[in-house]
């Protein structure tokens, strides 16, 4: 029986090298809501824990070219009580603060959830919504990634032996945007996302929607981008005729399973449900921005 | 069940007009601020000196031949103290005795504790280890070799009654079934309850109305998973320190069990994070036992709530088919039901209880219920808040609800119409004492909620239910400090605010403030045998039990003061908390206190002491009506509870705050039973949904603020009057949501639970069909 070993490095170069120097499997910790669950369900054995919480770029949320760069094991409850992301991006605020409960809130962050790699994870889909670009560090310096190119696979990504991403970088927007995240769960907290559903948009002089991007979660194996669905709203006002095609997009993009969370058939219909409804949030956050 | 015989200690009741000082008020808990501070020990909180960590290997597979075990691996493994297997416990004869209001069968709770002849369900115990530390002991299960030979499983009970379904127990023949069978087969069990002529009964009904209903298996779901310490020296004394809803009841099955006589084994409840009727059971204690006595060490032994999912609880699933008949005017002619509960790896469902309160609720002359008790590859069913009742009323409240909107007649009208009361005779048997349905249902068509507006998408929904309430054996003592505060030393574990209770109607009866009696739930050689915390029995008995032990200390200390002031023990009396000469004949003396007294005991005879030795009788059922409103999202299905209101007789409420708790956690366990609660099986037998995440409990957003109303109909055979009040409140929350939900939709559900997808699907259905 090996002994974990658990390092704590204040600097990225610090936590680059002990991920990229360890012999067996090792593992990044941010909040630690995903990886202590795995740790206890025995779904992993790390040699090595390198926990990242005392680097400060990845502590820190800093404006940066009219957005906001959110270090990426900045916690859900700070990025809740933060004005200038919550008025600028109030659906992946709102996306985040959908993990876990009150208590989680206090420990999971939006690096995590993106590293998890769960197709099922509530901030990404809004933050594919959002254009998000993750900082990514690692032995041969340092890369700048779309969110959506992180995750590969359940429970699989596309960063390298020794890469970490330091931080998100949610951009500037235009004015009239505005975007919203809804999931599906049985309850009303403490879940996983039958369905999520994640939307931004930009609304010109007249209220005709000028742009948007539509994702979604839990219904194929990776969070998606839907162009398509997308496309319904671009040129319209969001009436009724629109909504429909958004909601026929959405679903006609997912490629979901039946498993103990729910039926293929329940979840293509939630996810144009929702995506028709987190539109309606969105434009009325465009509205009033 | 209730013991409704005329043997009970002298306690009547003595009638609403005394004047109560704490009966009926709200005073903290004594174990209060221990449990808000984190200073509350529960299972998994002891610590002894040189304690191993005991761990169970458990069956990959639902049902498979054990051909042979080899732990000699094993126990080569250097930190590994003992290892436990079949070849451990010596086999046990088929005999029942009662676990609360369900009996078990020393044979089959051998086979449960650890895997004999078979593995019955994923996750049934094949092995134990005691190890030094947790890392060495589940090292060491994974050197235990076991060598199955995985049979064909059956998980759904109808299927388990076919021909050719896989048999789990080879001897198993049919009870109750004329002539006996000859084959084997997977029914246990078959009970029949019958007034009447149903046949007549239906013949003369204007309207028939017969469905089909389906619910799944639901657990407990108490927070703290089983938990204990057990320490066995080397001349055979043993300790056992465990989460339990009876210490006694677990140290007779250890006993049982482990070839122990019963002196040798002394059993400390700790405080107990839930149980519901799942802690009536044992499953860790008599390997914790087992190992320490192999190890002569302390073995520790916590389940995840993994095994908890895997291996205990829960209650039946079932499918039923219920048929009332009634006349236009609303007068029910006939019920009738077939009732098919699955019992998990071992017989013993609570089909019974179910087959009796099926129509409890109502005044019926006609009346016939069937039940069968079918075994599956799943963990063997424990009690759970009224064993059997719920999943049965469920589906007769839901067949009543149907049977008003056919004959227009508001369904609490309709209930009124048929209800029980004093001197109806229960199909099942026995005549209804005084009883509180009529009240609960009148007083719930008063509430202000009945009355309120819906709005769209909206329906409100009602249902009753019933249940027995038992006695049983119990003792408890009341001792008298020498400064005049006493401690109170109880048998039965508090799961619901007991202690509280109890310590109320001491102070009550001695005339003290309440914060002068300190409760404890006493070991097993502390106090004589006291039946377990189940039937909804703990108030009620140890409530007998304290008033008669507060009684003989009224008693002692009147004779004290008899010995002091030299007068006849009867011319001294008891009243405000003092001995007092009973009138101007019997002199002239000061009043003497309680404190008084006991400051010069040891002058008069020696420490005060009072006792009671009971087996309580007069337990009387507790009958409850639901209101709810629900709302139902058309495009995801998803069912919000809005608004709740629980209605119940309570006889008396000793603390109406802990009162008002069961009325709401009853009500809680019910909405998720309604809503989402369900066990989720692979093809392959395994359980996909072992935890929190994905069995669905509600969480406290999920649910309203639960208003309740308690109405008290005293029970005469108490002296306050009191009733259990534990289990009924879980009874009728699955129909009223049903019934609430057809009320918004129009669409009858009859199968639980009622999940976003299978409410989507019927709204899409119903959308398609227009």
């Amino acid at each position: 029986m090996n002994d974990m070993r658990y390092e704590a490095p204040d600097t990225i170069d610090g936590a680059v090298a002990l991920l990229a120097g360890g012999r067996g499997e090792v593992r990044a910790l941010a909040g630690g809501t995903d990886l202590l669950v795995q740790l206890r369900a025995e779904m992993i054995a790390p040699e090595l824990v390198v926990d990242l919480k005392r680097i400060p770029e990845l502590r820190s949320i800093a404006a940066e070219d009219g957005g906001f760069r959110v270090g990426a094991a900045v916690s859900g409850a700070e990025l809740g009580e933060h004005p200038g992301v919550k008025a600028l991006w109030p659906g992946v605020v709102e996306a985040v603060e959908l993990i876990g409960s009150t208590q989680i809130q206090g420990r999971a962050s939006l690096g995590g959830n993106l590293c998890n790699a769960s197709p099922a994870a509530d901030s990404v889909p809004a933050m594919i919504a959002a254009r998000a670009v993750a900082r990514v560090a690692g032995p041969a310096g340092t890369r700048e990634v779309p969110v959506e190119e992180i995750a590969i696979g359940p429970g699989k990504t596309s960063l390298a032996k020794g890469e970490i991403v330091v931080s998100v970088l949610l951009p500037a927007r235009p004015a009239r945007s505005g975007d919203a995240y809804l999931r599906f769960i049985p309850r009303t907290e403490m879940d996983i996302a039958v369905v999520g559903a994640g939307v931004s948009l930009t609304l010109d002089e007249s209220g005709v929607c000028s742009a948007a991007r539509v994702a979604l979660g839990a219904v194929a194996a990776l969070a998606m981008l839907v162009p398509e669905a997308a496309a319904a709203l671009v040129g319209t006002t969001l009436d009724e005729a629109a909504l429909e095609r958004l909601a026929a997009a959405a679903s006609g993009a997912c490629r979901p399973i039946d498993d103990k969370r729910g039926t293929k058939e329940y979840r293509i219909k939630v996810a144009g449900v929702l995506a028709r409804r987190a539109a309606l949030i969105a434009a009325e956050r465009a509205g009033r921005s | 069940m209730a013991k409704d015989t005329d043997t009970g200690a002298d306690t009547g009741y003595m009638g609403g007009d005394k004047e109560l000082k704490w009966v009926g008020t709200r005073p903290p808990r004594p174990d209060g601020v221990d449990k808000v501070t984190g200073r509350a020990k529960f299972g998994a909180d002891f610590y002894v000196p040189g304690m191993l960590i005991g761990k169970v290997l458990r069956s990959p597979h639902p049902h498979a031949l054990i051909k042979s075990i080899d732990t000699s691996k094993a126990e080569a493994l250097t930190g590994v103290k003992a290892v436990l297997t079949r070849d451990d416990f010596g086999d046990r004869s088929s005999e029942f005795v009662p676990a609360g209001e369900m009996m078990v069968n020393y044979r089959d709770i051998v086979r449960n504790v650890m895997a004999r002849e078979k593995a019955l369900y994923e996750g049934h115990a094949v092995a134990a280890v005691a190890a030094t530390s947790n890392a060495i002991a589940k090292q060491a299960l994974k050197l235990i070799e076991v060598d199955y030979e995985p049979l064909p499983h059956v998980i759904d009970a109808v299927e388990a009654m076919k021909p050719d379904a896989p048999l789990l127990h080879e001897d198993m023949i049919t009870d109750g079934v004329e002539p006996a069978p000859t084959k084997p087969s997977n029914v246990a069990k078959r009970v029949e309850f019958t007034i009447g002529d149903v046949e007549a009964g239906f013949a003369a009904a204007d309207v028939v109305i017969e469905r089909a209903f389906d619910t799944s298996p639901v657990h407990q779901a108490y927070i703290e998973p089983h938990a204990c310490v057990a320490s066995v020296s080397e001349d055979g004394q043993a300790e056992l320190w465990t989460t339990t809803q009876g210490h006694y009841v677990a140290r007779a099955h250890c006993a049982r069990l482990l070839d122990m006589d019963i002196s040798k084994i002394r059993v400390t409840a700790s405080e107990i994070g839930g149980g519901f009727g799942g802690k009536t059971v044992v499953y860790l204690e008599p390997l914790a036992l087992g190992l320490s006595r192999k190890a002569c060490q302390p073995v520790k032994m916590v389940m995840s709530r993994d095994e908890v999912f895997r291996a205990s609880g829960p209650t039946s699933g079932a499918h039923m088919k219920i048929k009332v008949g009634a006349t236009k005017d609303g007068k029910i002619t006939a019920g009738q039901a077939e009732l098919i509960y699955q019992a998990g790896a071992f017989q013993g469902s609570p089909v019974q209880p179910g087959a009796m309160c099926a129509f409890a609720p109502y005044d019926l002359e006609n009346v016939k219920v069937v039940g069968w008790d079918v075994v599956t590859n799943r963990p063997k069913v424990a009690a759970y808040r009224a064993p059997g009742a719920p999943i049965s009323e469920y589906a007769v409240e839901c067949v009543i609800d149907e049977l008003a909107k056919r004959l227009g007649i508001d369904p609490i009208d309709l209930r009124l119409a048929n209800a029980a009361k004093e001197g109806t005779r229960a199909a099942y048997g026995p005549k209804f004492g005084p009883i509180g349905l009529v009240e609960s249902l009148e007083q719930a068509k008063a509430h202000p909620h009945y009355q309120a507006p819906l709005g769209p998408n909206q329906g409100r929904g009602v249902a009753s239910g019933f249940w027995f309430n038992i006695g049983g054996e119990t003792c408890a003592s009341l001792i008298v400090n020498e400064d005049g505060t006493a401690a109170l030393t109880l048998g039965t574990p508090d799961i619901g605010g007991s202690r509280a209770s109890l310590c109320m109607m001491a102070a009550e009866e001695l005339g003290i403030e309440y914060d002068r009696v300190r409760p404890i739930i006493a070991d097993t050689a502390s106090l004589g045998y006291t039946f377990l915390t189940g039937g909804s029995r703990a108030t009620f008995s140890s409530g007998l039990a304290v008033i008669e032990a507060a009684r003989d200390v009224v008693r002692q200390l009147c004779e004290r003061a008899a010995k002091i002031w030299e007068i006849p023990t009867d011319a001294v009396e008891w009243a405000d908390g003092t001995a007092k000469p009973a009138g101007a004949n019997a002199g002239d003396f000061e009043p003497m206190s309680l404190a008084a007294i006991a400051a010069i005991a040891g002058k008069t005879g020696g420490p005060v002491v009072g006792h009671a030795q009971i087996n309580a009788q007069g337990a009387a059922p507790s009958f409850g009506t639901h209101l709810v409103d629900v709302e139902v999202d058309r495009e995801t299905g998803r069912v919000t509870v809005l608004r709740y209101t629980v209605l119940q007789d309570a006889g008396k409420a000793i603390h109406p705050a802990y009162v008002e708790g069961q009325f709401q956690g009853g009500a809680v366990q019910g909405i998720g039973w309604a809503l989402n609660e369900e066990y989720i099986y692979g093809p392959d037998g395994k359980l996909e949904n072992a935890g929190f995440l994905d069995y669905r409990i509600p969480v406290a957003s999920d649910v309203p603020m639960i208003d309740t109303v308690i109405v008290e109909v005293p029970n005469p055979r108490h002296p306050y009057g009191v009733r259990g009040v534990g289990e009924t409140p879980i009874i009728p929350p699955m129909a009223a949501i049903a019934n609430a939900i057809e009320n918004a939709l129009g669409i009858r559900f009859t199968e639980l639970p009622m999940s976003p997808p299978r409410v989507l699907k019927a709204i899409d259905e119903m959308a398609a069909a227009e």
